[in-house]
C-alpha cells in the first residue's frame, strides 16, 4: 500500500512538472505528424510496388507510432541527469518514499504521455484516411505504450549510469541508429537482403511494428502478433528490472 | 540518550587510482538540543559523513544510532526522523514553493490535509507566505535557503542535518539564516548538526565544533575551548629600557609558552590570558624595563585551524 501511495505521489508530482511545460509534449508529437503529412503522401504512392499485403497508410502508420514511442521514451534519461545534478532525487532519498516508487512514477507519467500522444497522431491518421478496425487501434496503442514503458526504464537506467548528459546523448545515439535501422519502420525489412532481415529478427522493435501491421488489417491471432506482444513484454520486464536494480542501488 | 552516536564511522572509495579512504573510523556524538558544527576543509570528508549519517551512503565500517534508530539496519527509521538540507538543496526550479512543501510531507507519510497544514505554518515561520505560490527557480538565494529548509522540517524531526547552508548567500542573508537555526532550536526543539567551511559560521552557530581533516576527526570542542586549548592566548607588548632581561623573566613565566619577536615588540603566546596579563605586568615591574604598550587578543578559529591542520581556511571566507 506504501508504495501504491508512493508511485501515486511520484506519478502527481511528474504530470505536473510535465504540464507546466506543455510545449515539449506538442513537439514530440510534431516530427511524426510532419512524417505523415510530408512523407506519407510519398510513401503511400511507392508503397504499393513493396508487394506487402498492407500499403499506404496501414503500413507507414504503425512505423511511425513506434518512432513516436522510440523517441519521446529514449530521452527521458535527460531528466532524472537534470533532477540528479539540482539534488532533487537525493532529496527524495533521504524521506521514506518507495525507491522503487522513484523508477515507477516517472515510468508512468511517461506511459500516459506516451499514450495521450499515441492517441493524438492516430486520430490525426484516421482524419487523413487511415483504415484499421477500433480494436486493432486499441491493440497498437498498447503495444506502443507497453513499448514505452521498456524504453523509458532503459533510458533511466543510462541516465543514472551515466549521470551527464554529454555521455548519455553519444551513447543514446550509438543505440537509437541501428535499432531504428533495423526495425522496419521506415521500410518494411521484407524487402532487405536476407542476411539484413535476420538481423532484424534480433531487434524487439520490429516484431513490434511487424505485429502492429496485421493488427492494422483486423488480425489478432497470427504470429506477427504474438511476437510483439512477446517482444515487448521480455523488453519490458527486463528493463524495468535492469532500473529497478539501479534505483535500488543507489540506496547505498 | 545521544540524538547521534557514531562509533569508527568509515568509507573507502574504489577509484581507477586505487582505495581512497574518504573518512577513516570517526566518533560523532551529539545530544539532543545542541548545535554542532562540522567543520573541515573542502575535500576533508565532511560530506562524506553527512551523506552516511543520512543514509546517502553506506559506510564500510563501523555503526551508528541516529534518533535512536541504527543506520545500518533501520535506515527507514532514521529518514523518518530527519531532515536534511543538501548543498544544492534539490527542489525542482518550476515547481511552486507551496508544491513543494507538500509533497514532501506527503512523502514523509503526512495526508495531503495535514501536509498543507504543515506547509502552512512553515509559511508564516520562514517568512515564506509571499512567494508560496512562485516557481522555485524565481527565488533569490536567501528565499531558496528557507524554502530548503523548510522542507527539511515539514515532518518536524527532531534532528537537522545542513551541508554548507550560507554557501552562496550575500551577508545580510547569511545573518538571517544565522538567526533561523538558532530559533530552529529555541522553538522547535531541533537539533542542528551542520557542515561548514566558513570559521565565522562555526564560531557564531555552534555550541560545539568538530574539526575533520584527512577522513579524521583532529579536535573537537566548544569553540571557547578550542581556541583556549589550541593555540593560547597572544599577548604583544612594547617594552622600552634593558630588553633582554625582560624576556628572559616573560620566558621564565610559566604561563608563557612561546616568545617571539624581536628588539622591545614582543608577541607572546600564553595560557589564560586575563591572568597572565596582570602578572606579566607586575612582573615588568620589577625588572628595569618600561612597559610601553600592552595587547591582549584572543585567538580566531582560523589560529585555530593552522594549528590542528596546517592550513590557513582564511581564503575561503567570503568577503563579507
Amino acid at each position: 500500500m506504501r508504495l501504491l501511495r508512493d508511485v501515486l505521489l511520484i506519478y502527481r508530482r511528474q504530470i505536473r512538472q510535465s504540464l507546466r511545460v506543455p510545449m515539449t509534449l506538442v513537439l514530440g508529437l510534431l516530427q511524426p505528424i510532419l512524417y505523415l503529412l510530408f512523407f506519407g503522401p510519398v510513401f503511400s504512392r511507392v508503397s504499393k510496388s513493396f508487394g506487402t499485403e498492407a500499403t499506404g497508410l496501414e503500413l507507414f502508420v504503425p512505423g511511425i507510432l513506434v518512432q513516436l514511442g522510440m523517441f519521446s521514451s529514449s530521452f527521458v534519461g535527460f531528466g532524472i541527469i537534470a533532477e540528479l545534478r539540482l539534488g532533487i532525487i537525493e532529496r527524495f532519498r533521504v524521506t521514506p518514499v518507495s525507491r522503487l516508487a522513484l523508477l515507477l512514477g516517472r515510468v508512468l507519467r511517461d506511459a500516459s504521455l506516451l499514450g495521450l500522444q499515441g492517441c493524438v497522431l492516430l486520430l490525426l491518421a484516421l482524419v487523413l484516411g487511415l483504415r484499421a478496425p477500433i480494436a486493432g487501434l486499441i491493440l497498437a496503442l498498447v503495444l506502443v505504450v507497453v513499448l514505452g514503458i521498456a524504453l523509458s526504464s532503459l533510458s533511466y537506467a543510462l541516465g543514472l549510469l551515466t549521470r551527464e548528459e554529454f555521455k548519455f546523448a553519444p551513447f543514446l545515439n550509438l543505440v537509437l541508429v541501428p535499432v531504428l535501422l533495423l526495425s522496419g519502420i521506415l521500410l518494411p525489412m521484407k524487402m532487405a537482403p536476407g542476411w539484413l532481415l535476420t538481423l532484424s529478427r534480433f531487434n524487439p522493435l520490429a516484431h513490434v511494428v511487424d505485429a502492429m501491421r496485421d493488427a492494422f488489417l483486423g488480425r489478432y491471432f497470427t504470429l506477427n502478433v504474438a511476437g510483439g506482444i512477446l517482444a515487448v513484454a521480455t523488453l519490458a520486464v527486463l528493463a524495468v528490472t535492469l532500473a529497478t536494480r539501479l534505483f535500488l542501488r543507489e540506496n547505498a | 540518550m545521544s540524538i547521534i552516536e557514531a562509533r569508527g564511522l568509515a568509507r573507502a572509495f574504489t577509484t581507477k587510482q586505487g582505495r581512497i579512504e574518504a573518512v577513516c573510523g570517526v566518533d560523532v556524538v551529539v545530544e539532543p538540543g545542541e548545535i554542532v558544527g562540522f567543520l573541515g576543509p573542502n575535500g576533508a570528508g565532511k560530506t562524506t559523513t553527512l551523506r552516511m549519517l543520512t543514509t546517502l551512503l553506506q559506510p564500510t565500517a563501523g555503526s551508528a544510532r541516529v534518533v535512536g534508530c541504527d543506520l545500518l539496519t533501520d535506515p527507514q527509521g532514521v529518514r523518518e526522523r530527519i531532515g536534511y538540507v543538501s548543498q544544492v538543496g534539490g527542489t525542482d526550479p518550476s515547481c511552486p514553493v507551496a508544491e513543494e512543501l507538500i509533497l514532501q510531507g506527503e512523502l514523509h507519510g503526512l495526508s495531503y490535509a495535514e501536509a498543507k497544514r504543515r506547509a502552512e505554518g512553515l509559511y508564516d515561520d520562514l517568512d515564506l507566505r509571499a512567494i508560496a505560490a512562485r516557481p522555485a527557480g524565481s527565488l533569490s538565494g536567501g528565499q531558496r535557503r528557507r524554502l530548503d529548509i523548510a522542507l527539511g522540517l515539514v515532518h518536524r524531526p527532531p534532528l537537522l542535518f545542513l551541508d554548507e547552508p550560507s554557501t552562496g548567500l550575500d551577508p545580510q542573508s547569511r545573518s538571517h539564516l544565522w538567526d533561523l537555526v538558532r530559533r530552529l532550536r529555541s522553538e522547535y526543539k531541533t537539533t542542528v548538526f551542520l557542515t561548514t567551511h566558513y570559521l565565522d559560521e562555526a564560531d557564531a552557530l555552534a555550541d560545539r565544533l568538530l574539526i575533520i581533516d584527512h577522513g579524521r576527526i583532529v579536535a573537537e570542542g566548544t569553540p571557547d575551548e578550542l581556541k583556549r586549548r589550541i593555540s593560547g592566548d597572544v599577548v604583544t607588548l612594547e617594552i622600552r629600557g634593558d630588553v633582554e632581561r625582560a624576556r628572559l623573566a616573560i620566558e621564565r613565566h610559566p604561563g608563557v609558552r612561546d616568545v617571539s619577536g624581536s628588539g622591545g615588540a614582543l608577541r607572546l603566546t600564553v595560557d589564560q590570558g586575563e591572568r597572565a596579563l596582570v602578572e606579566l605586568v607586575r612582573l615588568l615591574d620589577e625588572t628595569a624595563a618600561t612597559l610601553v604598550s600592552v595587547n591582549l587578543s584572543r585567538p580566531t578559529l582560523d589560529d585555530v585551524f593552522l594549528t590542528v591542520t596546517g592550513r590557513s581556511l582564511r581564503e575561503d571566507a567570503p568577503a563579507a
